[in-house]
């Protein structure tokens, strides 16, 4: 059976899914991706559906569980690069994926984590003072 | 095949009892031959009285030139259909008529005549006809009523063409308005906006959409515009519309915001209870453009 292949970048793990996704492959990835997070300590995953024709409603089924088990390892899920036509799909369909954060491609992913992340440690970060609002609601 | 009152009382004659059907002809080639000459031998009457009831129809909008070119050459079209053998405006030797109205109906089309002016432009022949046709002598009359339908036939098939050709144009327009109605601007590095301006309907919509979500994979820009300054009204299709092109945005990763609501459509919109959750609404588009910066700024600034 095919696997879909995890890479390690960093401090994110990128599986970028070039075959038809089919259910066994679907669950495979999910097994796959939460023992990878588990071995590599991986804060950030990045899933590249650019290459997909169709995103079915269980294949969307499956990335929400991957985003939920990601969490609960403590690694943020992006979506990265869906097509327009598999986007009209979903919406049409009334499927709008729930839970999973999106970008457009590769980078802007990367750099949506890194943002998530840098949030996660400035709250838990025991500076008091918050030095952006006054800055731009002065009236 | 037409089944008018000249043509069926020939048929009736020709074959007593007969049945109804394809073999019905227009004229007799009797018939065809006599038109073929009145029409040949009184060319130059005809032509002249057909142009000044053409003239007085269209009420001066062609040169007199123009139309008695147009008349000579239509004239000469049913002359040599006739004597071609042609009894009906089907058949082949008609062939070359039917070239020749067709191309008049899509010329008058173009020009923006009416489709009664392209019609009464055939229709006329027959007025010019009957002032050469001997009105004492009752054959001739009877001739008369068969040319009489042989010209309803060449006129409906004018206007046949006309509309036709109105409908090619009508066609063509709605795929050019299509085509120019949607464009999706770069504002800024990572914001593009769409104005739309027109009604909003599931055709342009889908357009819009596909469009949009395009635009957003090429230039790699995180955030949307969508100003409906210049839709004239929203109802809960269009909402519905603008809603799902809002949902399938964030499916790829980008964020709309939907600018220039009119006072009265915010009306409209909170009337008829239609929901937009927590997709951002301004009013202006450089309202929306502020924020977006607002929002990217922020970014910048969290990740120095």
């Amino acid at each position: 059976m095919d696997r879909v292949p995890v890479l390690k970048i960093g401090d994110i793990l990128l599986v970028s899914i070039q075959i038809d996704m089919e259910d066994q492959v679907a669950l495979q990835l999910q097994e796959d991706l939460a023992e990878k997070i588990v071995a590599t300590g991986c804060h950030g995953v990045i899933i590249d559906i650019s290459a997909l024709d169709i995103v079915d409603s269980f294949v969307g089924r499956t990335l929400a569980t991957i985003a939920s088990v990601s969490k609960v390892l403590d690694a943020d899920t992006v979506v990265v690069g869906m097509r327009p036509a598999v986007a009209i799909t979903l919406v049409e369909l009334g499927l709008s994926l729930p839970g999973i954060r999106t970008a457009l491609n590769v980078e802007l992913g990367m750099e949506l984590l890194a943002k998530a992340r840098a949030e996660l440690d400035w709250e838990a970060g025991d500076s008091g003072d918050d030095e952006d609002e006054p800055a731009v609601t002065a009236p | 095949m037409v089944k008018s009152g000249a043509a069926a009382r020939d048929l009736r004659e020709a074959q007593p009892g007969g049945r109804y059907g394809e073999a019905a002809k227009m004229l007799s080639s009797q018939e065809g031959n006599s038109f073929a000459d009145l029409l040949a031998t009184h060319a130059e009457a005809v032509i002249s009285a057909w142009t000044d009831e053409v003239a007085h129809s269209l009420r001066g909008r062609l040169s007199h030139a123009e139309l008695q070119r147009q008349v000579t050459e239509l004239q000469k079209g049913f002359q040599s259909a006739l004597f071609g053998g042609a009894l009906d405006l089907a058949d082949d030797a008609a062939a070359e008529l039917r070239a020749q109205l067709s191309e008049l109906s899509s010329l008058r089309a173009r020009q923006g005549f009416s489709a009664n002016e392209t019609a009464v432009s055939v229709f006329t022949l027959k007025d010019a006809i009957l002032r050469v046709v001997n009105t004492d002598d009752a054959g001739s009359l009877r001739d008369y009523v068969s040319f009489s339908t042989f010209i309803d036939r060449a006129a409906l098939f004018t206007f046949d063409s006309y509309v036709r050709v109105r409908e090619e144009l009508i066609a063509d327009q709605a795929e050019q308005l299509l085509e120019l109605s949607t464009p999706v601007v770069k504002l800024w590095e990572g914001v593009v906006a769409v104005p739309l301006v027109g009604t909003l309907d599931s055709a342009r919509a889908q357009v819009v959409m596909e469009r949009l979500l395009q635009s957003l994979v090429d230039t790699g820009s995180p955030y949307a515009i969508i100003d409906i300054t210049g839709v004239p009204a929203v109802d809960t299709q269009v909402a519905q519309h603008i809603l799902k092109t809002v949902v399938a945005a964030r499916l790829m990763g980008a964020d709309c915001i939907i600018s220039g609501i009119r006072p009265q459509i915010a009306q409209t919109i909170v009337a008829l209870g239609i929901e937009f959750g927590d997709i951002a609404t301004k009013a202006s588009l450089a309202d929306a453009l502020r924020y977006v910066l607002k929002l990217t700024g922020t970014t910048k600034r969290q990740e120095r």
